[in-house]
Formats: C-alpha cells, sequence, structure tokens
C-alpha cells in the first residue's frame, strides 16, 4: 500500500508539521480533513480510493435512479413497443404525439377516479392511522417493567417485517368469505360477510392493514424523542404540582412536536403514493372502481395494455406533483421553525 | 415480616418495575388496568391471527373438517402439509430460489453500502459532497415505473435474477444511516491506524466494521426483510412461472387459491387440506423473519436516520 504524501488528517498533519494545528488540537472541527489550502489534483490523488469506494453505489444509482428519468420521454410520444426488441431503441423510432397524452389523461374519467381514491386515502390515512403509533408510543413509554416492554416491543414491530403479500393473506384469514370472522357468523346461524371483496369498505380495509403492519413500527421515532427528555423536567414539573396528565401535556408532548412535524412533512410529500403493493394485490379482488390509485393507474396502463405513452404521462404528472409537494412541505417545516428533510 | 424488612430494596428481577423516583405518585388501579387491557389488545390483534395460521397449518384434514375452517384450538399436530410442500416440486422451488436471492441480493447490498457510506464518512474528502448530493436527490423524485421498466428491458435483464437484485439493491436511506454511524467513530483511532501504514479498506475492514457491528446487523436486516418481501419485481420482469420466488407463489396458492402444483390430487382424494397447505406457505413466509428480527430488536432505533444529513 503506498503512502500518501499529503496530510489526511490532523494527526498525520501533526506528525509531519506541514500544517499548522492549535495547541492541543481544541480548535476547529474534529478530524476535519484539512482541504483549504490543497490543490484539486492534490486532494483527488489523496482521496482516490475513498473516491473508488462510493463508484458502484454511485453507478447503480445514477443508472437506475438517474438515466430512467430520460426515459419519460416516451410520455409525449405514442410509443410502440414492438418497434424494435429493445426498449430504448424503439423510443428512436416511435412518433412524437407532443401533448396528446396528457390530453388523452384529462378526459378520461378513469384518471380522475384514480386522482380521487389517492386523495381519499391520502386523507383517511393521515386521520386514522397517523395518531396511533403517538398513542402507542405514550403507551409503551409509561411501561416502566423493562420485560413488559421488549416484549410487547417485540411483538409491535414483528408486522413490519411482514410482505404485503403476508399481510394481505393473513386479513383474507380474518375478514375473508371463509375467514374466521364469517365461519364464526356462519356457526351462530348468520351469513358469512367478505370484507376482503366489498368496494364500500375497501378504503377502510386498506388503512386497517396499514396500521396493523407498521403502526408499532412507528413507535420507534417517538420513542427516541421520548427517551431523550430531560428527566429533570418530570422532577420539577411534579414539585411544582403538575399532575401525571399535566406532565405528559406540558413536558411529554412539546418533546414529540419536532418529530410529530417531520413526520408530517414527510407523509404530505408523499402524499400521491399510498400503498401501491398493498393495493395492486387486491385490485383484482374489489375492483378498479374502488382501488385504483395513481399507481396502480400507470402500471394497468404501461404493464397490462402496453400504452406506454400514456402510462407513462400519468406518471410523470405524479412525479412532478409529487416533487413539488416534497418542497412545499419542506418549506413550510423550515417556516414553522422546525428542521424539516434537509437543512436550509 | 417485620417492618424493618419492607424497607430494604428487593433485588429487581427482570420481570419486575424499576424503583419509582420519590417524587412520582404511584399510578391508580385503573389506570394500571387501562394500560394492561391497551397494551394486550394491541399485542393480540397482532398474535392472534398468526396463531390462527400456524395452528390451521398444523392440524389434521379432521380437525379442519370439524372446526369448519380455520383452526383455534390445536388439536393434535401434525407436519403432513410441510412435509408434502418441503419434498420437492412448486414451492421447495420458490422457497429455494427466494433463500438464494435474499443471500445474494444481501450480500451484493451491504458491500456497496458499506463501501459507499464510508466513502462519504471522512469529512472534507474530495468531492463527498457532490456524491451526497446526487444520493440525497434521489429520495424526493422517482423516475417512474414505465421508464424503469423499459431500461430494465433493454438491459437484457428481462428473466434473469439480476432484474430482482439490481434495480433494489440500494437504498439510499440505508447508505446515509451507515455513513452517519460511520462518521461518530473517532478519528483519532482512524488516525492511528493510518499512520501505522493501514489504508481505507483495512481501516473499513479492521476498525470500522468491528465499531459498528450493532448497526450493521440492522441495516443487513433491513435488506435482507427487503429482498425475502419483494414480489412485484418478479412479477414485472419474470415470466416463466417456474422462476418465480415465495412471495410470488403464495399469491397464487392463498390469495387466488389455486392448489400447488403436483399436490392438486393430494388435497381432492388424501389426508392433505388445501387449507393447511395455505397456511403452511404463510408460516414458511413469516418464519425467517419472526425468528431474526428480534435479535436485533434492540439497535433498531439505530437503524432510524435521526436529524439532518451533515455534509
Amino acid at each position: 500500500m503506498s503512502h500518501s504524501t499529503v496530510p489526511r488528517s490532523r494527526a498525520e498533519a501533526d506528525e509531519s508539521g506541514k500544517t499548522p494545528v492549535a495547541p492541543g488540537g481544541a480548535t476547529g472541527p474534529q478530524g476535519k480533513r484539512s482541504s483549504g489550502k490543497l490543490g484539486l489534483r492534490v486532494r483527488l490523488r489523496r482521496d482516490r480510493v475513498l473516491l473508488l469506494m462510493t463508484l458502484p453505489a454511485v453507478v447503480i444509482v445514477l443508472l437506475f435512479n438517474y438515466v430512467p428519468i430520460l426515459g419519460n420521454v416516451v410520455a409525449f410520444q405514442d410509443y410502440d413497443p414492438y418497434v424494435s426488441d429493445n426498449g430504448i431503441v424503439a423510443i428512436f423510432h416511435s412518433p412524437w404525439v407532443g401533448l396528446e397524452n396528457f390530453q388523452r389523461l384529462f378526459e378520461d374519467s378513469a384518471f380522475w377516479e384514480a386522482v380521487r381514491n389517492t386523495l381519499v386515502l391520502f386523507f383517511l390515512q393521515l386521520v386514522l392511522y397517523f395518531p396511533i403509533p403517538i398513542m402507542l408510543a405514550l403507551l409503551i413509554n409509561s411501561v416502566v417493567r423493562p420485560r413488559i416492554r421488549a416484549v410487547s416491543q417485540a411483538i409491535l414491530y414483528l408486522p413490519h417485517f411482514f410482505s404485503w403479500v403476508l399481510v394481505i393473506a393473513v386479513f383474507q384469514q380474518l375478514f375473508g368469505g371463509a375467514g374466521i370472522l364469517s365461519q364464526l357468523l356462519r356457526q351462530h346461524g348468520y351469513d358469512g360477510i367478505d370484507i376482503m371483496t366489498d368496494p364500500e369498505t375497501f378504503k377502510f380495509l386498506i388503512t386497517a392493514q396499514s396500521v396493523w403492519k407498521d403502526a408499532g413500527w412507528g413507535i420507534i421515532v417517538f420513542l427516541a424523542a421520548l427517551a431523550s427528555v430531560n428527566p429533570d423536567l418530570y422532577e420539577a414539573a411534579a414539585m411544582d404540582g403538575a399532575n401525571r396528565w399535566r406532565r405528559m401535556w406540558h413536558v411529554t408532548l412539546p418533546a414529540l412536536r419536532p418529530v410529530i412535524a417531520l413526520l408530517l412533512v414527510l407523509r404530505v410529500g408523499d402524499a400521491l403514493t399510498v400503498g401501491f403493493e398493498q393495493i395492486l394485490l387486491q385490485r383484482d379482488a374489489v375492483g378498479p372502481g374502488a382501488s385504483e390509485v395513481l399507481d396502480t393507474f400507470v402500471w394497468w396502463n404501461g404493464v397490462r395494455n402496453q400504452d406506454f405513452g400514456y402510462a407513462a404521462a400519468a406518471g410523470l404528472i405524479k412525479g412532478v406533483i409529487s416533487l413539488g409537494l416534497v418542497l412545499v412541505a419542506n418549506k413550510v417545516a423550515h417556516l414553522m421553525g422546525e428542521q424539516g428533510v434537509y437543512q436550509k | 415480616m417485620t417492618a424493618v424488612i419492607d424497607k430494604t430494596v428487593r433485588t429487581p428481577g427482570r420481570w419486575a418495575a424499576p424503583p419509582r423516583p420519590v417524587w412520582e405518585e404511584e399510578p391508580s388501579r385503573a389506570g394500571l388496568a387501562g394500560k394492561g387491557i391497551a397494551l394486550s389488545f394491541a399485542c393480540l390483534a397482532i398474535l392472534f391471527p398468526l396463531w390462527i395460521v400456524l395452528v390451521t397449518s398444523l392440524s389434521s384434514r379432521k380437525t379442519i373438517d370439524e372446526a369448519g375452517g380455520l383452526v383455534m384450538v390445536p388439536k393434535g399436530i401434525t407436519f403432513i402439509a410441510y412435509r408434502e410442500l418441503l419434498s420437492g416440486g412448486q414451492v421447495t422451488r420458490a422457497a429455494v430460489i427466494s433463500v438464494l436471492i435474499t443471500l445474494v441480493g444481501t450480500l451484493f447490498s451491504m458491500g456497496v453500502s458499506v463501501l459507499c457510506a464510508y466513502g462519504l464518512s471522512r469529512s472534507g474528502s474530495f468531492g463527498h459532497r457532490w456524491i451526497l448530493m446526487i444520493l440525497l436527490a434521489t429520495m424526493f423524485f422517482s423516475a417512474g415505473l414505465i421508464p424503469t421498466y423499459l431500461l430494465v428491458q433493454s438491459l437484457g435483464l428481462m428473466d434473469t435474477y439480476l432484474a430482482l437484485i439490481l434495480p433494489s439493491a440500494i437504498s439510499v436511506f440505508n447508505i446515509l444511516v451507515l455513513r452517519g454511524f460511520f462518521m461518530g467513530i473517532s478519528q483519532e483511532l482512524i488516525d492511528s491506524a493510518r499512520i501505522d501504514g493501514a489504508g481505507d479498506f483495512r481501516i473499513l475492514w479492521q476498525i470500522v466494521m468491528p465499531l459498528s457491528r450493532a448497526v450493521l446487523a440492522v441495516i443487513t436486516l433491513f435488506y435482507a426483510v427487503g429482498y425475502w418481501s419483494a414480489w412485484f419485481n418478479a412479477s414485472l420482469y419474470l415470466n416463466d412461472q417456474d422462476m418465480m420466488p415465495l412471495q410470488n407463489v403464495m399469491i397464487q396458492l392463498v390469495q387466488k387459491q389455486e392448489a400447488p402444483v403436483g399436490l392438486g390430487q393430494a388435497i381432492k382424494t388424501g389426508q392433505l387440506s388445501g387449507l393447511a397447505v395455505q397456511m403452511a406457505v404463510m408460516v414458511m413466509a413469516l418464519l425467517p423473519v419472526a425468528v431474526l428480527s428480534p435479535f436485533v430488536q434492540k439497535h433498531f432505533k439505530k437503524g432510524m436516520l435521526t436529524g439532518a444529513v451533515k455534509g
């Protein structure tokens, strides 16, 4: 292994004595690579191994996250997948149609139904799902016995690691036509019910599945925030005569505020993405009328009907609006004085 | 017992409550009961369905017929459904495929992610801000399903297992978590290794990684669960039914209620219950994660990205 001749860090700089270092190394950010005075080529040479290490990940991200962005041009084409064996070569042989796909979209009632279903599911999940991890976290946090706490956490986290296929199969055993609920009803002389195929209650079913799978997992961030509360605050509040509930209101909940704000921002930025896999798996059972969301609309038109240009147009609309939502949500978080996803 | 002994502190067992601070009031009985009921309800809502699935998968055809379907109370245990499923054939093959994809995919994802995270973790290094921006930006947009599909198709990955690994190999979130952890490792330690002549690969392998076992375990679990649970890319990029992983076979057998290839006759006539077979497939899918995740549980918090990303 060849040795670099350039100081890579404070310690090595100390050794070689090339860079002046503050006495005791107390000032300056710890371990900061001295970069200001070195030329680009020298730094490139010094850090080539580090750069090499990032290379595989960067190549994969560029290839699978950035290159496909260009593929969105098919939204402006009457894309014909059969004109070539290669999907990208086919782009060069397909006719351009301008905004025709978007025009068709706006006149398609199925598209607007997908938009409506997406928004309804988003708001329903926001109202019914969002508070549950917070309440569960407060509950777990109030359990002082370590074993009970660990065991119940293990149980609550578990469904997060199940696949959507499994979660839906589990719900089928509970609420399907041959599920345990129907079975019990029939044994007591009633008719069985099949909630899994009912378009009327589908949005609540989806929300219940999300709660079952991920509400337990959602408590982790809140528990971390709760664990960082200075216990002296509780003692001081108790000394001032605050009872259990007032301590929760004035100490615990303010401690959770930044986390809640951040998660709300993330959720709003992700508003148009509502459980693609989960809904796609149940699309056949309940029918597209109740279950079609933007993502499944893209899938149906593109993958199933091979109408790639049309599907890409719908996907592009979703992508652009989502990007806008993330940026706006972050802006709002900053205005509220919270950190948001990225810093200014 | 005398009052003197009452005052001595009991050695707390692991089930016992730690001592309460003096300023805290004793909880009311009603409050304790309410908490107990709420917590039990939450846990039962998760465990009860899994119990039914497990018990039914272990029940004989007779027990299942008597119960009129799903079994809540076990009456004898039989492994006939598992024996039939694992004696070669569709489900055995799918399970082997899933295990292999999970092993290879997780190894690949971890290798690429750990290297990248370390490469970005030395602050002040050349170009790391730009690379970080390239990675971070992907958390704000998605290229979309159709262009990604066309790319995978034109790369010639259709009907190969690479299509199930490469497009989903990297989670930027996981890289950022690893990087955050690596950045917290004492610079003095790394510097002293460098003075001793260690290069970056060696520092990563012999110093940084052994110090990061907990977060490595969590991220490995995240990646492994991702590969194990994936089904959509297989449905998109694979046409050959014989290549399908376990999740996709589960869709056919449980959700669409098809009989497993080769076992249809045994289910119609013999001892084998179709329902027990379905439940056994579900148990096979949930068992690995249910067994592994509790071991990593106490480190889950480390798998969370807390705070903003520093440059």
